[in-house]
């Protein structure tokens, strides 16, 4: 499969929330790629990003939000020329998406059966009797015990890790070719984040569906993710393999992630934290936005750093990179 | 729950008393009935057999005791007017108030929910604001001068409605209606349509409030996500959840409805309880005035009893559950 | 949006408050037209053209002119069926709807402010007996209410303004028990009392200066309600008497002429009902939100 022919490539998009307090660069220059069947773990704090990039590729920014630069490219075709018509026509048909919180996905009012079916019919001129058919089975396939009584509940008579079983088997259920989940298992118990993973791994497996995984969580991840895009402050600071970026990081950034996470091998050892808070994205500061919080800062980083490869698909946006790798 | 159940219905119980004593005495007092019911040629023994079969001449705590055990057994007294139960002149133009009333909360319903709902998705726009300006006109404005204007411009002007009555009848399981003929249709419209204007504002504010509410909610973005048309997204996610709130208080409304229609039911000649209290009042016709106010007083306070009640019982996320 | 803060300059309270006010163009356009309207009603005997209840002043070969008709005088507006002048009529009337509105709402918010009061700052008994009353009498339409006690106090315009003081009283309790609950907590009250300073004062002195904007907020719009409610059921033939008849009782009388064709004799006392309300109630918006920065939007 030809680089053109990736399911997804994001190039150098730009989404903006022209505020009253000022233009706010949510999404800055971002680039990447998912290809086929693919994993890619979108990494961040919350603010850096990384959930408007979410809505930025399903054309769900709201106002004062706006994609203002930058291609989306999907199987080829730039959505950002698409019109409104055409856009929701792939969404939940092409590309999917999964929300964070199970509990406010689900429209309260309305039956299971009606959320899954209408899903269906959005994009199928098919019977409600087959769409039901449908529906049924992709509530047996996100692993729901018996689907033919669950298709007529309400959402608050599921449990919260149901409830997003169910937000999978909708977004599955037009077998899409990309399903962006933005914190899907963030809400939810360890357990049944870790019973969703396997199987979310499972079905994009089975079905070469690509994935765009947003979390703030690095070992979600290192367990399920081929690729890494670490963002922060609107910008891609980091990118590559999983395993290399969470080896052998290139960036202060990604490097202070790892150290913060709680780890087996390193039993007893204090955990590093990242001094400082996320900056305000109104007020930047000049050059690399991460210089304030930076163990490595310097001079050099008043300039704001580009991004650059290094080797092996690996690209890093810093300065002092080679301080980094050097390190420890 | 019983406890509270009970001491909910005593204390309606002691309204409705309090009301019954305040609204006889009161009526007592307003005039004196034989001046207008008996011919003034008759001679004084004429007069006085009259007073005597009205229960005139006893003393009012008397005349009390006697209409009030009288109307634990649903016996209010004659009219002095038409010399015929109360009740009875009641119960027979209770039906043409309800059906106003009904039509009313409707017609409310109908135009309210679109309206607000367009308010709500363009909060900000010309329309938005149009609507809304509108709804407070409706909020301020007496019922009976816009009933005015309705049979100015509707009636008097271009002549496309009927003005008053209530036009051809036909019989419902033996309750005449109106809303079945062509005719009568055409006599229910502007007095439903007028009583409808003060609710259908509230209905708007309501509808506008909760399209704006859930519109934020991740669920309307999810169904975006899904690739729902705008239509289906607007048409069944936000119309089903704000249809909740909208129900609950139209009706808690409904008494309201029926309270006010005496000033729609004057304006437009409508044969219902309203004129019928309206015309007794100024017919010093003291047994149909007091039967109607107690009446009235009762079901406003069963309305507000059981509201209470439901509210005890139920708590929101069983509400909802019940709204299935 | 108000710039209460960017006024750097050192401003009286009262300043501010006009300056604020007089931000929104269509509220000074309502408090201007509010103002002529109390003027018209004022002044009404010097400056109509007619004493519409002198008799020897009418004369019933006019009735039911068409405006701008000439009889022993321009009718600018017509005459009633009576040949009285409508014009006059409608200043008249404005004098009595107004009179009763302005009156009842007073001693409603007299009353009723009184009695939130109270209940604020004993609390106890007190309290919940004055707010069950005043909870149980709201969740009555007005309406049903006014209708109730007019028919039992019959009909006159002393009694008009007693079933409209009991229609809103409770509003008044209401809204001041609420503030006053919130102000009894701040500092300064309890200062008072520490100081041992007596109840009356402190309720007058202290409290009750501080409800006071909320008090004017409900306090306008009221009165509109009270206009309203009047209106109604002078309409209805059971408010104010013939004798001293008001914008309501006008439409009334026109009412009947209006299917025949003769729509002034009910539209132009309409008119100036309508008037009347809508330029109260753009002064009420505004009031609201100048004094309660918190219900801004």
């Amino acid at each position: 499969m030809s680089q053109s022919q990736a399911t997804l490539q994001v190039e150098n998009l730009n989404t903006q929330f022209f505020t009253k307090a000022g233009v706010v660069n949510a999404v800055n220059d971002v680039s990447f790629t998912v290809k086929r069947g693919e994993v890619l773990g979108l990494v961040g704090e919350s603010g850096s990003g990384k959930s408007v990039t979410g809505f930025s590729i399903l054309g769900l920014v709201d106002q004062p939000g706006k994609v203002t630069g930058g291609k989306i490219l999907f199987k080829g075709d730039d959505l950002t020329k698409y019109s409104e018509e055409q856009y929701r026509k792939i969404r939940g048909s092409r590309i999917s998406m999964v929300f964070q919180d199970p509990m406010m996905t689900l429209n309260p009012v309305l039956r299971v059966d009606t959320q899954m079916v209408e899903a269906i019919r959005a994009h199928e001129n098919i019977s409600k009797k087959d769409a039901l058919m449908r529906a049924r089975d992709a509530l047996g396939q996100v692993g729901i015990p018996s689907p033919d009584e669950r298709l007529k509940s309400y959402p608050h008579q599921f449990s919260g890790g149901m409830r997003q079983r169910v937000a999978f088997a909708i977004a599955l259920l037009n077998k899409p070719d990309l399903i962006i989940a933005d914190e899907p298992t963030t809400a939810l118990d360890v357990t049944i984040q870790a019973q969703i993973l396997f199987e979310t791994q499972k079905l994009c497996r089975e079905t070469g569906t690509s994935l765009v995984w947003i979390t703030h969580d690095l070992t979600v991840v290192a367990g399920l993710a081929d690729n890494i895009c670490v963002m922060y402050a609107g910008k891609v600071v980091e990118s590559g393999k999983v395993d290399n970026v969470l080896d052998k990081p290139l960036h202060p950034y990604t490097e202070g992630l790892i150290g913060s996470v709680p780890s087996r091998n390193k039993r007893g050892s204090p955990l590093t934290q990242i001094p400082g808070m996320t900056p305000s994205l109104l007020n930047l500061p000049k050059g690399c936005a991460f210089r304030m919080r930076c163990p490595y800062a310097a001079p050099i980083c008043e300039t704001s750093p580009d991004i650059t490869t290094c080797g092996d698909g690996r690209l890093v946006r810093c300065h002092r990179a080679e301080e980094v790798l050097n390190h420890d | 729950m019983l406890a509270f159940t009970i001491r909910r219905l005593s204390q309606s119980v002691i309204v409705l008393f309090v009301m019954s004593i305040i609204v006889f005495a009161g009526v007592f007092a307003i005039g004196n009935p034989v001046d207008i019911l008996i011919n003034p040629e008759a001679d004084i023994a004429e007069q006085e057999a009259t007073i005597a079969r009205l229960g005139l001449d006893k003393p009012m705590w008397e005349q009390y005791t006697s209409f009030i055990s009288n109307a634990v057994y649903g016996d209010l007294g004659n009219s002095f007017v038409h010399n015929v139960p109360a009740i009875e002149i009641i119960m027979s133009r209770l039906p043409a108030t309800l059906e106003l009333a009904f039509l009313a909360v409707g017609l409310a319903v109908l135009f309210g929910v679109p309206l607000g709902m367009i308010a709500g998705l363009k909060d900000d726009s010309f329309i938005g604001k149009t609507i809304m300006t509108g709804s407070i006109l409706g909020f301020s404005l007496p019922t009976f001068w816009v009933g005015l204007i309705f049979i100015m411009i509707f009636s008097v002007t271009f002549g496309w409605l009927p003005a008053s009555g209530r036009g051809e009848t036909v019989d419902l399981f033996g309750v005449p209606v109106s809303f079945l003929t062509w005719d009568g249709l055409s006599h229910l419209f502007l007095p439903a349509l007028n009583l409808a204007l003060f609710k259908m504002s509230l209905v708007i504010r309501l509808a506008r409030s909760g399209t704006k509410e859930v519109l934020l909610q991740d669920y309307v973005k999810f169904a975006r996500a899904k690739g729902l048309t705008n239509t289906r997204i607007i048409g069944v996610h936000v119309l089903k959840n704000i249809m909740i709130p909208v129900i609950t208080v139209l009706g808690l409304e409904l008494g309201n409805v029926i309270a006010f229609a005496v000033v729609t039911e004057t304006v437009f000649a409508w044969p219902g309880i309203g004129k019928l209290l309206i015309d007794s009042i100024s017919h010093l016709d003291r047994p149909v005035v007091v039967a109607y106010l107690l009446l009235t007083v009762t079901m406003f306070i069963m309305i507000n009893f059981i509201v209470d009640i439901l509210y005890s019982i139920l708590d929101p996320r069983v509400r909802l559950g019940g709204s299935n | 949006m108000t710039d209460v803060t960017t006024n750097v300059k050192a401003v009286t309270p009262l300043r501010r408050f006009i300056s604020d006010f007089a931000e929104k163009k269509l509220a000074v356009g309502g408090l201007i037209v509010f103002v002529l309207l109390v003027l018209a009603a004022v002044l009404a005997p010097w400056i109509t053209p007619q004493n519409p209840y002198d008799l020897t002043q009418i004369d019933f070969m006019d009735g039911r002119l068409a405006p701008g008709s000439t009889g022993s005088i321009t009718y600018w507006l017509g005459t009633d069926d009576q040949g009285r002048d409508l014009l006059s009529g409608i200043f008249y009337g404005l004098r009595t709807s107004l009179a009763v509105g302005a009156l009842s709402t007073v001693i409603a918010l007299f009353i009723g402010g009184a009695l939130g009061l109270i209940g604020a700052y004993f609390g106890g008994k007190v309290d919940t007996i004055i707010m069950r009353i005043a909870d149980l009498q709201l969740s009555f339409p007005a309406i049903l209410i006014a209708l109730i006690l007019v028919s039992a106090l019959g009909q006159g315009v002393d009694k008009v303004i007693i079933a409209l003081v009991a229609v809103q009283w409770a509003y008044y309790a209401r809204t001041i028990r609420s503030t006053a609950l919130v102000e009894r907590r701040k500092e300064y009250i309890e200062a008072a009392t520490c100081l041992a300073i007596d109840h009356k004062r402190i309720v007058f002195k202290h409290l009750m200066p501080n409800c006071t904007p909320p008090l004017i907020v409900v306090g306008t719009v009221q009165v509109a309600h009270a206009i309203s409610l009047e209106a109604t059921l002078s309409f209805l033939g059971i408010g104010v008497p013939i004798t001293e008849p008001s914008l309501g009782l006008l439409i009334k009388n026109g009412f009947d002429y209006m299917l025949s064709g003769d729509y002034w004799v009910s539209f132009y006392p309409g008119l100036a009902l309508l008037i009347t309300i809508v330029s109260i109630n753009l002064v009420g918006d505004q009031l609201r939100d100048v004094l309660n920065p918190r219900l801004q939007k």
